[in-house]
């Protein structure tokens, strides 16, 4: 079995036949990841998350060329969410294409939605511009670092000024070995539009899985992007994510993200609101039952006046599982007229689960509106009843109120299908 | 055969606290009864009994309701046999509409008595629903309202009763309706207590504090509840006697009797 090595690099970049400036990349990214000690919980974005049982050289990165052909992938995957059918669909199997199309209609507006090693052959210049250079960086932390050299597969996005994208994008990244460095990165240019559905899966394995993933999402002046990022890793898998947007001036980010997998997730969710009348909203929902571990990390920096960023995540827990949400809104000095909105509320179903609910706020102007909420609470068994005494059953009761607690998320996100999905997993998980 | 609900030397404790001490009262449907008493004397806990609420624990003694042991059956089996509490202090449900809910109710009636109900059309319960908001004078608004969330009290009460109206049971508690209603909104609600009466000949339980409500919703029986017993029981008569003369009498009367 082969480890993180420099060696291992070179052997991935002669095996995905890289151009020499994606190679050089990959080893500078390895050297700052060589540099970068491994957190631990001293470090203060990783106090309630502790690694030490992470064997990362076991696990190791995925080199080998395959054929994703023959790897049956859940037909859930990929299916259709939208209410428009998807102009572009990709399904991938750890990194590689299983299934591809495109619409003439996108083709013919010049939108680029392809997988991420397509991209950097096909589409050197915009790849060497955006890939890690302005939203996520490889300095960011030790597994942006080792997602910089051991990157494979993901999709790219483009869509070029003033161009609503024609239909919607769905990509699907389905793990048959358990091993996945998914790159998604999506540049809406000036006034463009597109929705863009992102789903990441795999099976239950017994062997411990590493997803180490990077998400940027560029929206440039007057954009405006529909983001959904659906997560559901089997819990074998380890998980680590950088995940950053930056938005322009008068732009706008949905930005939806589900947690319902993985044993342990450590995710840093940014978003940038660079130029005046940005806007953004983060809707968050996360599950996790028996010993999962779900920590996310949420920052909204407004960098410039008249910004506005909406957060809100609600996570139900069962079992032994484990939630941290550490939220920060930071303004900068000189911006005004920020209004900044952040609340996690958190659902325990169970006296054994734990959810841990840490708001921030670190406001350098006067003349800003910054409200921050957080909640823990314990199933409500006078409402159980109160639904029981109508001859509801329990079991359905339960749901209810589970569901009822999920609404006002369900509520922001826009897409009906992509709601359907997450709570259906929310049943499936409630059992 | 009708229905009926029995209670025998029925014991209660909440948080291993006696708080019923031998309730004895047989209500067939059809029968208006009420049941009155000063605040503490076990009314409330009664009717959460009977609902099946897990925190009052019957000790002693029986309840059969329509020929079945009814402190045997869940909440949700009691409710569907044809039992309806009317809450004094109906919670909240916030995320669940009052529409989702309802439709809810009912279905699983349907599911109950077959797994393979597909459930109520929503064209039929829309129907149903409008009807029922209109005869108790609710704002159609409402259904799509987060259940109880928010409602003002007297809200609240004519939710419950919206929900007696729908679920047609068989016999009905009405815990203290009355209590933060207005004139106008008691008429309403014990107009469509009445309504189900008659037409369904549904039996009801009243429980209150005072005589207005009897105004409304006459009663064929009336009993006193004292420190969880019913101490006296009689027609209409002693209901007005309650209003005039207060409770003093009755603890005169029944207090000693405790002591001994």
């Amino acid at each position: 079995m082969t480890g993180f090595s420099k060696e291992a690099v070179e052997k991935l970049s002669a095996v995905l036949n890289e151009p020499a400036w994606m190679r050089e990349f990959r080893l500078q990214a390895w050297e700052v990841y060589e540099k970068t000690p491994m957190p631990t919980t001293k470090d203060e974005a990783w106090r309630r998350t502790d690694i030490r049982r992470l064997k990362l050289d076991e696990i190791g990165p995925a080199l080998n060329g395959f054929d994703a052909s023959g790897v049956d992938v859940p037909a859930y995957l990929g299916e259709q969410l939208t209410a428009d059918k998807a102009g572009g669909v990709l399904v991938e199997v750890d990194g590689v294409v299983q299934h591809y199309e495109l619409s003439d209609a996108l083709k013919e507006q010049g939108v680029i939605f392809c997988d991420m090693h397509t991209a950097v052959r096909e589409h050197e210049e915009l790849v060497k511009k955006h890939f890690m250079t302005e939203a996520v960086k490889v300095t960011d932390g030790k597994f942006a670092a080792l997602h910089g050299a051991f990157w494979r597969g993901g999709v790219f996005l483009y869509v070029p000024k003033n161009v609503k994208a024609a239909a919607p994008l769905h990509s699907a990244l389905w793990s048959a070995h358990g091993k996945t460095f998914t790159h998604t990165l999506v540049v809406l240019e000036e006034g463009a539009e597109a929705i863009f559905i992102d789903e990441y899966a795999s099976g239950q394995g017994d062997a411990p899985g590493l997803h180490n993933g990077v998400i940027e999402l560029l929206v440039r002046d007057n954009a405006s992007l529909t983001y959904a990022g659906l997560q559901d890793f089997g819990q074998n898998v380890w998980q680590f994510n950088h995940e950053r947007a930056r938005v322009g001036r008068d732009a706008r980010l949905e930005w939806v993200t589900s947690m319902m997998g993985t044993r342990l997730t450590k995710a840093f969710q940014t978003v940038e609101l660079d130029k005046p009348g940005a806007w953004a909203r983060m809707s968050g929902v996360f599950f996790t039952t028996d010993r999962q571990h779900v920590d996310l990390d949420t920052q909204q920096n407004h960098n410039a006046s008249d910004t506005v960023s909406d957060l809100l995540y609600k996570g139900a827990l069962k079992g032994k599982s484990r939630s941290v949400w550490q939220g920060m809104i930071k303004v900068l000095p000189g911006s005004q007229r920020i209004d900044g909105f952040q609340a996690n509320r958190n659902l325990m179903l169970d006296r054994t689960s734990r959810a841990d609910s840490i708001p921030g706020l670190e406001i350098e102007a006067d003349d800003v509106r910054c409200t921050h909420a957080s909640t823990v609470g314990k199933l409500d068994e006078e409402e159980v009843f109160y639904l029981m005494s109508r001859g509801i059953p329990r079991h359905t009761a339960v749901q209810m109120v589970v569901q009822g607690f999920f609404d006002p998320i369900m509520a922001r996100i826009p897409i009906e299908g992509v709601r359907e999905r997450i709570f259906s997993r929310i049943l499936e998980k409630l059992g | 055969m009708t229905v009926a609900l029995e209670i025998k030397n029925l014991h209660v404790s909440v948080n291993d606290q006696p708080i019923l001490k031998g309730v004895n009262l047989l209500i067939r449907e059809g029968e208006i009864h009420a049941l009155m008493g000063p605040n503490g004397s076990g009314k409330s806990t009664l009717a959460y009994t009977l609902a099946g609420h897990p925190a009052y624990e019957p000790t002693a003694g029986q309840v059969i309701f329509d020929g079945k042991d009814l402190l045997e059956m869940e909440a949700d089996e009691r409710s569907r046999a044809g039992l309806f509490l009317a809450f004094q202090y109906p919670v909240a449900v916030p995320g669940v509409t009052l529409a989702k809910f309802l439709r809810q109710a009912i279905n699983s009636r349907r599911q109950a008595e077959n797994p393979d109900d597909k459930g109520i059309s929503i064209p039929e319960f829309r129907r149903l629903l409008k009807e029922k908001m209109a005869m108790l004078n609710i704002d159609p608004k409402f259904a799509g309202r987060y259940l109880n969330d928010g409602f003002s009290g007297g809200e609240k009460k004519r939710a419950e009763i919206l929900q007696m109206a729908t679920l047609e049971p068989k016999i009905a508690i009405m815990d203290e309706t009355d209590s933060g209603l207005d004139i106008d909104a008691l008429r309403i609600v014990a107009e469509g207590a009445n309504r189900l009466h008659e037409t369904n000949n549904m039996g009801v339980l009243v429980i209150t504090h005072y005589q207005r409500i009897l105004n409304y919703i006459k009663p064929d029986y009336v009993h006193i509840m004292l420190d969880g017993r019913i101490v006296e029981s009689g027609g209409p008569e002693l209901a007005l006697q309650l209003e005039e003369k207060g409770y003093d009498w009755i603890r005169a009367k029944y207090g000693a009797a405790e002591e001994a």
